[in-house]
């Protein structure tokens, strides 16, 4: 009886697995007769459920667009791009899962994402082990290009395949310094920052522009980022008057924090960066008008490269608004297609058998107008485009108030 | 500015929460000595019924009148809840060895938490929960929210009804006869039973106006909010001595004094400046801990703990 159950189990097995072979080399068969399509697959990986998934949703679905966009139009001649969207529920363990599953699949050539500079540490080592291609538009940490020793202006690229259409939060916590001080006409700030590789890494780089302009740190302080309850920070930021208070960190503390401030009876606005540019913020936070973040690029309701973008996606009917990095992502995502493009066209329209090698090289020296500006990358893989823009809450909504390039950080360590 | 004041104030209305919550750990420990780890998540899908009860008035409705309701919403869920979990994860396992229940309790934590981030709807980010409009209050130098009232005021209430219940009913004094020896009690014509379940329904109602306090403080539900909360409470009941319902309220009420007063001061200290603010306060709040379970092992108002660990 045992015997005959594991007997009908192992044939049905072998003819499943002879059916799927058989399925499989009937279309390499048609692949070859009739120069059909080849399929390319891109990763990505974003938190699209918990706390950030307003954040990932948007990063999914503007990839998801890109994709489609370059189906739709033919962009790469005999290529059809297909999405493989992982969640990470932004925790860095399951991002290297992702990254290993994806690298582990050799469609796979770039994997788009992910959205928090922890998580990207994770996957950073598998990806380069594999030659695929990482791209995020969302991280922000100098470390994950530069190297740790960026401060002491050792820059040293990290990994050949790490690439990001962000700037860095060198780049942003300064322009927030800036701002601060010069657009704000703030003179004494409060610091608080969540301990998290980002957080952390804006909170010092906006604390060291504050200050060399002038302005004056009267206090800081660490917070957990799973903290709701800020209370008993809130009483230490209201004894030292600051005129801004400025976080480093995500919108889910970010919010309560900021209500619970001017419950307390802080009247100085909370500023922060992108992890506090999301609509989610205000809906968390009843009390935030006023409040300021940055985010990296021009608003893409101002661009008029991001017209279409806008205009494809609402016509795509997502029910998720695409949020801070919807274009960011869209570019990311493009500039792939665009080095899949440059790769098939150099080895006379066929996808050469180490593409992910040759995608890597040819995303060096992608250059195209994209949805937030011009998309290039430098030495260490970052984006060259420094346009960052300062949102303030107005009527519950972030309104634009001001843009600028910040003054590129030159390799030689001038700033 | 003297921010003193300020910082008791946040302390103890923290800390009544931690107490609320935290009786729920004590009254399942006294009578059946068992560690309910899903306590913390009883606390949050109370807060979710709330949150729910609120959804389906019309919207517009004023939040004092809503709030009984909303009130009614959370102990009614939380409870049922906690029943469920008494008769279906823990009656089944009572008289098996000591470990059984309590990664049982771990697996529950883990599934009330999975299953309102997939079922509840928009379960999977933080949900905004109502808070009373209007500026805070001014009381003795230190600011309370209008929200936090409600926590002031909820604690001592739960609690001299729960001491009443104990000391002067008969159902309570039946819950201390099964606490103290149940095969006894047994003999007495308790039915234990119910008795059991009974104390986990109070703990569970405790939850739910824990989690309309938290609510209203924060201005949101998630689905994650009960697993650090639990935990703090669960301190609470060890630091106030596992077992006593007032030790409970007390051990709740130190904690979250001593974290507040841990962020606020530490860092004063002469040399211990790396050591304090926010991010600090939990490594304090359980060096308090140690320190009083050095010194006190049964905990602040335990008892008999020796026969019975």
């Amino acid at each position: 009886m045992h015997h005959r159950s594991l007997l009908i189990l192992t044939t049905a097995v072998t003819a499943g697995a002879l059916t799927l072979t058989a399925c499989g080399s009937r279309d390499e068969g048609s692949k070859g007769g009739e120069s059909a399509k080849t399929s390319v697959t891109i990763g990505l990986d974003a938190p699209v459920t918990g706390e950030l998934s307003a954040l990932g949703l948007g990063i999914r679905n503007s990839a998801q667009l890109a994709v489609d966009n370059a189906n739709k139009a033919g962009e790469v001649k005999g290529v059809t791009f297909k999405l493989e969207p992982l969640d990470d529920k932004a925790q860095a363990n399951v991002g290297q899962q992702n990254a290993t599953k994806l690298a582990g699949d050799k469609d796979v050539l770039g994997i788009v994402g992910p959205l928090n500079s922890s998580v990207a540490q994770s996957m950073q080592q598998v990806a380069q082990q594999s030659g695929v291609v990482l791209i995020s538009p969302a991280n922000t940490t100098p470390d994950l290009t530069q190297g740790k020793d960026w401060k002491q202006n050792k820059r040293v690229r990290q990994f050949s395949t790490y690439f990001r259409t962000a700037t860095t939060d060198e780049v942003q916590g300064a322009f927030d310094g800036q701002f601060a001080w010069e657009k704000g006409k703030f003179k004494n700030a409060y610091v608080i920052d969540d301990q998290k590789t980002y957080g952390a890494g804006l909170a010092a780089s906006f604390k060291t522009q504050f200050t060399k302009l002038g302005g004056k740190v009267v206090g800081s302080e660490h917070v957990n980022p799973e903290d709701r309850d800020f209370k008993a920070v809130v009483a230490k930021v209201k004894a030292a008057k600051p005129d801004v208070v400025f976080y480093g960190g995500e919108y889910p503390a970010a919010g309560p924090l900021s209500q619970q401030l001017k419950d307390g009876g802080v009247t100085a606005p909370l500023m922060g960066g992108d992890g506090m540019y999301s609509a989610d913020y205000i809906q968390l936070n009843k009390k935030a008008q006023g409040d300021y973040a940055s985010s990296v690029g021009k608003p893409v309701e101002q661009l008029e490269s991001a017209k279409k973008f806008i205009a494809d996606y609402k016509a795509a009917g997502y029910k998720d608004r695409y949020e801070a990095y919807g274009g960011s992502t869209y570019d990311a995502t493009w500039a792939v297609i665009q080095a899949v493009k440059k790769v098939v066209a150099d080895n006379g329209g066929k996808l050469p058998t180490d593409a992910r090698k040759k995608v890597v090289d040819a995303l060096n020296k992608v250059s195209f107008d994209g949805v937030t500006g011009h998309v290039a990358f430098d030495q260490y893989g970052d984006t060259t485009n420094t346009m960052i823009t300062a949102y303030q809450v107005d009527q519950g909504k972030w309104v634009a108030r001001f843009s600028a390039e910040f003054k590129k950080f030159d390799k030689a360590g001038k700033s | 500015m003297n921010e003193l004041p300020q910082q008791l104030a946040n302390g103890l209305i923290l800390g009544a929460m931690y107490g609320l919550i935290a009786i729920g750990y004590t009254m399942v420990y006294g009578i059946v000595q068992l560690i309910n780890f899903a306590h913390g998540e009883i606390f949050m899908v109370g807060g979710f019924g709330a949150l729910t009860v609120f959804l389906l008035l019309p919207s517009g409705v004023n939040l004092l009148y809503a709030l009984p309701l909303m009130l009614i919403g959370a102990v009614l869920v939380a409870v049922l809840v906690g029943v469920a979990a008494e008769r279906f994860a823990y009656r089944p396992l009572r008289g098996a060895p000591r470990l059984a229940p309590l990664i049982t309790a771990i697996g529950l934590s883990i599934a009330l938490q999975q299953a309102v981030w997939k079922w509840y709807p928009e379960g999977n980010k933080a949900r905004v929960f109502p808070q009373f409009k209007g500026d805070s209050f001014q009381i003795l130098g230190a600011t309370v929210q209008r929200g936090d009232i409600f926590v002031l005021v909820a604690a001592p209430v739960c609690m001299i009804a729960l001491g009443f219940f104990v000391s002067r009913t008969r159902s309570g004094r039946a819950m201390q006869a099964t606490a103290q020896d149940p095969d006894t009690a047994k003999l007495m014509g308790i039915n234990t039973d119910r008795i059991i379940v009974l104390a986990f329904a109070i703990g569970a109602a405790f939850a739910g106006v824990a989690a309309v306090a938290y609510g209203l403080r924060t201005g949101e539900v998630q689905f994650r909010m009960g697993f650090i909360l639990g935990l703090k409470a669960f301190t609470a009941a060890v630091l106030g001595g596992i077992g006593n319902i007032y030790g409970a309220m007390l051990g709740g009420v130190v904690l979250g004094v001593a974290e507040a007063l841990a962020t606020g001061y530490i860092e004063d200290i002469p040399g211990m400046q790396q050591f304090g603010g926010g991010a600090w306060k939990d490594v304090w709040a359980f060096v308090l801990l140690i320190l009083v379970l050095l010194l006190r092992p049964q905990g602040l108002l335990g008892e008999r703990v020796a026969d019975r660990a």
